[in-house]
């Protein structure tokens, strides 16, 4: 194996020492058939030296029988796995694969490029954190390459490496991998992608792979290796807001009360405080347990067993998070949804929806539009089928604490499965609370467009009495183009009157005076938030103690 | 700012999770415990996982009859020091008809005292979940599989019929019958398990380490003669020589290999300057390619 085999040699534990600061990285493939994700794979492999003799020796011999290199080493064989698949020579599902460097050690997915595998490819990219785009340098962007980098954008990959391979077969001309460069960067715009980095590659000369290549003078930018081993990603949760879905309750005598779950996103320290969504109730970390001692300190990523100071009930299903900045409680995400089963969705039929923190009955209430993975557009539909992706409201049977995934990815996602057959039938990625239509309890109920004094037509949003679900209710005012005036009810009032909040989402500032006249108005207070996402309003009461109520029930009887 | 999670920070993590998981969602889980160090590890998570509760399911070992006597007596220790509940099940059928791996081959003898008697101990105790030490760094075919893998009534994986596994949400759901095999090591290597034994001192069978122990050449192969049921063949003497083990298995089909690691760290040393893989020591995969995967789509591991 290649690590450093001198001082494996001579100083073992001095290695071992250095092995331990090493960090993890996972990242995808994704291209069309042919591509070269096999080779490329199988070169990433061969070159860490993850490949023993008897393995180089099987490999040889299959290489002969089944490559397709004319009897020379056929790397992409060492990615075979199914039997069904090696007679078929193509990838058929998700496979994991392992190498390490003295850097760090990489979980690769490898997903295949066929057409009807979107299913396959979601689901390696969900764990992902990075991924490797192959393009054909011959053929330049195609359809699929749009449509993988869609999906991957879809399920928040933000560091892309668009990797131009096959440059042997166009003599390694600079002016066409610029081209390709500019073609993808151009594309890659509206995906809101963190970063992209080009590189000229022949996965099967090894050209870029490991060592810059003679071939390409041009290129000043890191080999695919350098580019893998150095890519900052580490503490991209740590920065949010605290979470942590709780999946146990370790409870082993009465003098010993544990919350154990793995903390999503996030810093917590002994003293801090916490708040159950749920329940409104607060407490503070007495103690960060696990068997090497306590900690003073864990962070997201983390699997661990809490303490807390306070006898406050809390049950698996429950999220803890930071008191200021809670997760959503509701009822009706609306999210992305990913079907991934050959019976379609049935929109009103009960599935379970599993999330992070729990799993709950729920039903999609509708198809908001679906998505054309190759040419992005929205098209009307009332179901998704196999491989389809869309835009859905759902309805869940009890309120769930979420994020928007393109907050958090481990808050924001979720599964269903189909009750009767118990298969996964769809990847879900949460969108926000859906603003509620009136038939369904409304938060907020529009009145037909009014014109106000100066005659300019204004819209008036009536924040009406409803059953407002946990502590932190959205009204997303972003669909809103006109001027807009709000009205508020006595239910709205009294929503806040006992420590709950409203956070507005705007569509830009100049709505900030509809809010502020309604604060004004009402003697209500506001935090004002510009961030990546946009511009928001968190409106409370003030002296009235966040989180100390008991919610009311929900109203679904369940 | 706090330092990074290190890789194997977020492998006892991700593994703990799952652990986790499978108590919080089923009724009556099992951890298979087969004694090598993947087990080891495995059994370490748990007590990670529930600390300062011991590990609320018990261990089971589907016991061939052919284990080294070494594995057994630490066997025994690890459960009572862990305050587990030890269940040994022997496939009774298959002791009766005298199967061993000399006279009745690898394949035959694997089917019926590992497989067989796997499915037996499931059916008798009704083990809704099942953990397996696998890893998908070990073999091909298992780099497909999934962390929470299906099986049918009747035991059976059929490769089309597993569930997409997205983030890390697992579809825990099945039919009364159904069960599920759970490895919660799946995206660990050879190395990442070597490197946390050593970081965190977790105990392994004294066979790992290298000693002066009875061996004889079978074809091409050091096969330890850990009692007298082994028959030599003509030709065949028994010779002593410093040898370990890299994978323990039954001490027939698992050869020693030559060495003079008597410590962690010397292990360790060993296998990454060492140029072949750790399963080549086990006869089982030899037969032909493919045949691991035959072998799960029948109910072995
Ligand atoms: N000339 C050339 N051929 C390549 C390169 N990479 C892959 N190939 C060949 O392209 C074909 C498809 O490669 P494979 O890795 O199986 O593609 P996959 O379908 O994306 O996994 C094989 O014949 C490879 O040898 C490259 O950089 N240059
Ligand atoms: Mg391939």
């Amino acid at each position: 194996m290649a690590h450093q085999s001198d001082l494996i040699e001579q100083d073992i534990l001095a290695y071992l020492k250095s092995q331990e600061e090493k960090s993890l990285l996972r990242f995808i493939t994704c291209g069309s058939v042919d591509d070269g994700k096999s080779t490329l794979i199988g070169r990433l492999l061969w070159d860490s030296k993850m490949v023993f003799e008897d393995q180089l020796a099987s490999l040889e011999a299959d290489s002969k029988k089944v490559g397709t290199q004319g009897g020379a080493i056929d790397y992409a064989l060492l990615l075979d796995g199914l039997q069904a698949e090696r007679e078929q020579g193509i990838t058929i599902d998700v496979a994991y694969r392992y190498f390490s460097t003295d850097r760090r050690k990489f979980i690769v997915a490898d997903t295949p490029g066929h057409e009807q595998y979107t299913r396959n490819m979601v689901t390696g990219a969900s764990t992902a954190q990075v991924a490797v785009i192959l393009v054909d340098a011959r053929k330049g962007l195609l359809t699929q390459t749009r449509r993988h980098s869609y999906l991957v954008s879809l399920v928040g990959i933000q560091h892309i490496v668009l990797a131009v391979n096959k440059m042997d077969l166009i003599d390694f001309d600079q002016q066409q991998f610029e081209a390709i460069r500019r073609d993808y960067e151009q594309f890659a715009a509206s995906l809101g992608f963190g970063d992209i980095t080009a590189i000229p590659l022949s996965a099967l000369g090894g050209d870029n792979m490991i060592e810059p290549s003679a071939n390409t003078p041009w290129y000043t930018g890191p080999t695919l290796m350098n580019y893998l081993e150095t890519v900052q990603i580490e503490g991209e949760n740590r920065e949010k807001p605290f979470r942590m879905p709780v999946q146990w309750v370790n409870r082993p005598h009465l003098d010993f009360r544990g919350f154990c779950g793995t903390i999503a996103s996030g810093v917590i320290h002994p003293g801090d405080e916490l708040l159950v969504a749920s329940s409104g109730r607060t407490s503070r970390v007495a103690r960060i347990v696990t068997m090497n001692g306590d900690l003073p300190e864990a962070v997201a990523g983390q699997s661990v067993t809490l303490t807390l100071e306070d006898e406050i009930d809390i049950s698996r299903g429950d999220m803890l998070s930071i008191p200021d900045t809670p997760p959503i409680h509701a009822r009706h995400p609306e999210a992305h949804l990913v079907w991934m089963h050959d019976e379609p969705l049935q929109p009103g039929q009960i599935y379970l929806v599993k999330t992070a923190s729990a799993v709950t009955p729920g039903r999609v209430t509708t198809v908001q539009y679906a998505v054309d993975v190759n040419t992005l557009e929205q098209k009307k539909t009332t179901t998704l089928g196999l491989n389809e992706i869309g835009v859905v409201r759902l309805e869940l049977d009890r309120p769930i604490s979420f994020d928007p995934y393109r907050l958090n990815r481990h808050t924001g996602s979720f599964i269903l499965i189909d009750r009767f057959t118990n298969a996964t039938v769809a990847a879900g990625m949460i969108i926000s609370a859906a603003p509620l239509e009136p038939q369904n309890a409304p938060l907020v109920g529009f009145n037909a467009n009014s014109f106000d004094v100066d005659g300019e037509p204004s819209r008036r949003i009536n924040l009406s009495d409803a059953s407002f679900n946990g502590t932190v209710s959205v009204v997303d005012l972003a669909g809103e183009a006109g001027t807009i005036g709000l009205d508020v009810s006595a239910g709205f009032l009294d929503y806040l009157g006992k420590g709950n909040r409203v956070l507005f989402r705007l569509r830009n500032v100049g709505q900030l005076s509809a809010v502020a006249v309604m604060a004004y108005e009402h003697t209500l207070s506001f935090e004002f938030d510009r961030t990546a996402e946009g511009v928001s309003i968190l409106v409370f009461k003030r002296d009235t103690r966040f989180g100390s109520r008991v919610p009311d029930d929900d109203g679904t009887g369940i | 700012m706090s330092l990074n999670l290190t890789h194997l920070q977020q492998l006892e993590a991700e593994s703990i999770n799952i652990i986790r998981e499978v108590v919080a969602e089923f009724g009556n889980p099992v951890m298979l415990y087969s004694i090598g160090k993947d087990s080891a590890v495995m059994l370490h998570l748990a007590r990670k996982a529930f600390y300062p509760a011991p590990p609320p399911f018990p261990l089971m070992h589907v016991d061939t009859t052919w284990k080294f006597r070494e594995m057994i007596q630490f066997r025994d220790r690890m459960a009572a020091e862990c305050g587990l509940d030890l269940i040994v099940h022997v496939n009774e059928e298959g002791v009766r008809q005298k199967i061993s791996p000399f006279t009745h081959g690898s394949s035959l003898y694997t089917d019926i005292m590992k497989t067989e008697g796997l499915k037996q101990a499931l059916d008798r105790y009704k083990f809704d979940a099942a953990f397996g030490g696998a890893r998908r760094d070990e073999e091909k075919s298992r780099a497909k599989e999934r962390i929470f893998s299906f099986r049918s009534a009747n035991h059976r994986w059929d490769p089309k019929l597993q569930r997409p596994e997205l983030w890390n949400l697992y579809n825990t759901r099945i039919k009364p019958g159904e069960s599920i095999r759970v490895f919660p090591i799946s995206n660990w290597t050879e190395l990442d398990v070597w490197q946390y034994i050593h970081l965190e001192n977790i105990p392994i069978v004294p066979l790992y380490y290298a000693a002066v122990r009875p061996v004889v050449e079978r074809d091409g192969m050091l096969i330890m003669v850990d009692d007298d049921r082994m028959e030599l063949k003509p030709g065949e003497t028994v010779q002593y020589k410093s040898v370990r083990f890299r994978t323990l298995g039954c001490y027939p089909l698992t050869a020693a290999v030559e060495s003079t690691a008597t410590t962690l760290p010397e292990i360790i040393q060993e296998m990454l300057l060492t140029r072949t893989s750790e399963r080549q020591g086990r006869m089982i995969d030899h037969d032909s390619a493919g045949s691991m995967e035959k072998k799960k789509q029948e109910g072995y591991f």
